[in-house]
């Protein structure tokens, strides 16, 4: 099962580093890993997805803390959050499926960004899965290249 | 009047010995290099003690030997590039077995960081993976602040290593220090355990029928020793320790039933196979332990974890009582609680236990000069303050199974490395730290070549270490699973043209002693115990002397051989 | 002046340690670095965002380019590209203040994702001035999070 852990972690060479290592060296599953600056410049957050039962989970969280570096864990997975991620998608395109591929463009409220002769690229903000879903339905167009920034979170305000 | 009045200016180098004689450090195991000439300038006025080992393994090993046997953080200090990376193999072993250190390397100047410089080395990036934390100091205002910090990190919770990292303009510039207040948001320490839980341990030890405590690294750390053994006696406890956990309860005690594990008393094993209430403490389930099979481990039983770190609790067994908290506050208030609950019915359990113990004792053969009856000679000659250190091999499981440690921090052995060639220099930090108190080193003929030049720093400090070196001209431990498991295919475990260590003793200006005969063995243990000085014992012992009982590779631990 | 690299790198454990140990080691000034998936589950795609002079930033390329777990290392900085940022952003509001945000929001075309009594959140996708500009636009009214990606980069396309 995936779960999300959010950590707010020293900004400083090394830190990175020591994070990745751990993860490296007790084998870890991690699905994706992004590093986020925060609103302090001492501070940054990092939002780990990881492949786990529960008690791998609960290990992942505990050495991570552990870490002099770490001053939090957080577990998302069951919280109340809103889930982004960011994707840059180049598409390739011809005369006869410009018009179509706009078209997907525009459900899924994506953006182009630039255009050219054989391809176009679309911006595109949304949670995993409709990142995932528009990836899927493009591609039978051809996909060029993708780039994806990594899931970032964050909680639900309580009212 | 000048703004500056009352304000001083110090180099980083002495701003370096400053902080470190306030965290109340009078003795660095240190070797020097170009990196460092401005600190070890500095240290000609420092009335800090200095100690210099014949290569930096040594000095780290034996920081770690004096932080072992005293519970304070051991420092050691190397110069940049090769001098710090020949400590990555001591500052693992620490690591490994959370022994207290603050690590102090050299490095090139700041601005020839990451240019692969003279003497050069990564020595942050390479021991990252080894290290509780480590420090890369730009300016030496932070000094102190930095060193407090590491001193904090490496003696709380559950201690560790802390490297500092010192670039050579860092140590010769001239600043005002900043105040020495620590930073250190990311770092928590867990004292006090959850009060419902530790009433739960308490109500489930009144109520169990066949208890056993599994004590180890963490509870002599804890200094939890007198707690453990009031509720062990009080509640009528077995006890099992692993090998850190010697020590914790007096060799002979009628609760200790021994070393649990690969080359446990069969008792141990059997208690805790078949309990059905094991109360961890201290303990990190180890595969030294459990065989790697900590699904099979203990199965019948609640188990009760105590343990200061969190990420050791259901890291290897299904935990039904977790308390995170310092071994030995919980433990006087478990026993506080249980103080008002009826005692466990345990009699049955006992008469099964001892029935253990009286059929299965650990044994040798008395026919001849062996290994077991050299360590219990040793035993038998020295007092309750006596440390004894080891290195790593067959001599370290017999040192672990014969000799009578009565008191925590007698006994220092490399436990979760397993660093041959720890011994020596251990040993040269252990009778620094406690020199009233006689200090034996066991080793092997393996071991003690590795840092073998360590010889020369015991008779220039005149260390009075009796050296006990059970010789049989082997790898003894390799060559004993290759004997059991490999079908006697030895590969590469003989030792042949061993140099006769009683000369190489007397080369560096030690006494040494052969000892090739039963008869000789006390009478030779006692004139180097009585000897003012470092002695050497080369005990000829044979090459086909086995380490039992042995748990086989992958089998649970009930499964011994020669039990 | 900043330098936006992009890398192909090996996507499995131990690779993010080796990338970031390299940059911790040789002491590089990284403004940012963002791993992203990419079509390819082998690969992964790094974007690195360095201070440094011509002479540096060929350093970092030519150090990155060594790793064997590099494929290939592209200086995105003087080309033609489009560079993106994903920022999550809660933002204190009262009764008075809540139309004068949203208006803000509008303005920098960011949506709303979460409402709540005393906060809102903002979701935005643009360059990183974009989201500075609506960092500080925002700030008076009291900024109590925010999550942000690293930089992501794609190249435009030549006609």
């Amino acid at each position: 099962m995936l779960h999300t852990l959010a950590a707010l972690v020293e900004n400083h060479p090394g830190v990175l580093t020591r994070v990745a290592g751990l993860f490296a060296r007790r084998a870890y599953n991690i699905d994706s890993l992004s590093v986020c600056q925060t609103d302090n410049p001492e501070l940054s957050r990092m939002t780990i997805v990881v492949n786990g039962d529960d008690q791998v989970i609960e290990q992942v969280r505990n050495q991570l803390n552990k870490l002099v570096i770490v001053h939090s864990v957080t577990d998302l997975t069951a919280e109340s959050v809103v889930d982004r991620e960011l994707a840059l998608i180049r598409i390739q395109v011809s005369p006869e499926t410009r018009a179509e591929v706009l078209q997907t463009v525009d459900i899924f409220r994506g953006r182009v960004v630039d255009m050219g002769r054989t391809n176009l690229t679309v911006e595109l903000t949304g949670d995993v899965g409709k990142i995932n879903a528009f990836v899927r339905a493009i591609r039978p167009y051809g996909l060029l290249e993708l780039v994806r920034t990594g899931k970032i979170v964050i909680r639900r305000s309580d009212v | 009047m000048s703004m500056n009045a009352g304000k001083k200016e110090l180099k980083g180098a002495t701003i370096l010995l400053e902080a470190l004689e306030k965290e109340g450090v009078d003795l660095i195991f240190g070797y020097p290099g170009g990196v460092l000439l401005p600190l070890y300038d500095a240290l000609l006025d420092s009335p800090i003690r200095h100690i210099l080992p014949r290569h930096e393994q040594g000095g780290v090993h034996a920081a770690d030997g004096y932080a072992r046997v005293t519970g304070k953080v051991g420092v050691c200090l190397a110069t940049s590039g090769p001098g710090a990376t020949n400590l990555v193999t001591g500052i693992a072993n620490a690591y490994m077995d959370s022994i207290p250190l603050v690590v102090l390397t050299g490095q090139v100047v700041t601005s020839l960081l990451g240019t692969d410089s003279f003497q050069e080395a990564d020595i942050t990036g390479i021991t990252t993976p080894i290290t509780k934390h480590s420090y890369l100091v730009k300016d030496a205002r932070e000094i102190p602040r930095i060193v407090k910090e590491a001193f904090y990190l490496a003696g709380t919770g559950r201690p560790g290593p802390v490297l500092i990292d010192l670039p050579k303009d860092v140590l010769a510039m001239e600043v005002e220090p900043f105040p020495a207040e620590m930073k250190l948001k990311g770092y928590q320490v867990p004292s006090r355990g959850d009060s419902s839980k530790i009433a739960e341990v308490a109500k489930a030890l009144s109520e169990c029928h066949k208890p056993v405590i599994y004590a180890g690294g963490g509870v002599i750390t804890a200094g939890a020793g007198g707690v453990l053994r009031q509720l062990a006696e009080k509640a009528s406890l077995p006890v099992v320790t692993t090998l850190m956990g010697i020590g914790s309860l007096p060799y002979g005690h009628p609760n200790l039933l021994g070393m649990v594990g690969l080359h446990g008393a069969v008792a141990a094993n059997f208690a805790v196979d078949d309990c059905d209430l094991l109360l961890a403490v201290g303990v990190r389930f180890d595969d030294r332990v459990t065989s790697g099979l900590g699904h099979l481990f203990a199965t019948k039983a609640k188990i009760i974890h105590i343990d200061i770190d969190l990420a050791e609790i259901a890291k290897v067994v299904r935990t039904h009582i977790p308390i995170v908290g310092d071994a030995r506050l919980v433990l006087e208030e478990v026993l506080n609680v249980f103080e008002g609950l009826p005692v466990p019915q345990v009699t049955d359990w006992w008469d099964q236990v001892r029935a253990w113990k009286n059929y299965y004792p650990m044994k040798y053969d008395k026919d001849r000069m062996t290994p077991q009856m050299v360590i219990e000679s040793m035993g038998e000659l020295a007092n309750d303050d006596t440390m004894v250190i080891t290195d790593v091999g067959q001599h370290q499981m017999w040192a672990a199974q014969f000799y009578p440690i009565i008191k925590s921090r007698n006994f220092a052995t490399s436990g979760g490395l397993g660093t041959m060639g720890f011994g020596l220099p251990a040993a040269i930090g252990a009778q620094i730290a406690r020199p009233d108190d006689l200090v034996f080193l066991v080793t092997g003929d393996g071991s003690f070549q590795m840092c073998i030049q360590e010889l020369a720093t015991i008779a220039h400090n005149k260390l009075p270490i009796k050296i006990v070196l059970l010789n049989n001209g082997v790898l003894g431990m390799v060559r004993q699973l290759q004997k059991f498991f490999y079908g006697e295919r030895y590969s590469q475990t003989d030792l042949i043209d061993n140099p006769d260590f009683v000369k190489v003793a007397e080369a560096y200006g030690i006494r040494g002693i052969r000892v090739d005969s039963m008869e000789q063995v006390r009478s030779a243990l006692a004139e180097a115990i009585a000897y003012p000085g470092p002695v050497l014992l080369d005990f000829t012992i044979s090459p086909n002397e086995d380490v039992l009982p042995i748990v086989p590779p992958g089998k649970p631990i009930t499964e011994m051989l020669g039990g």
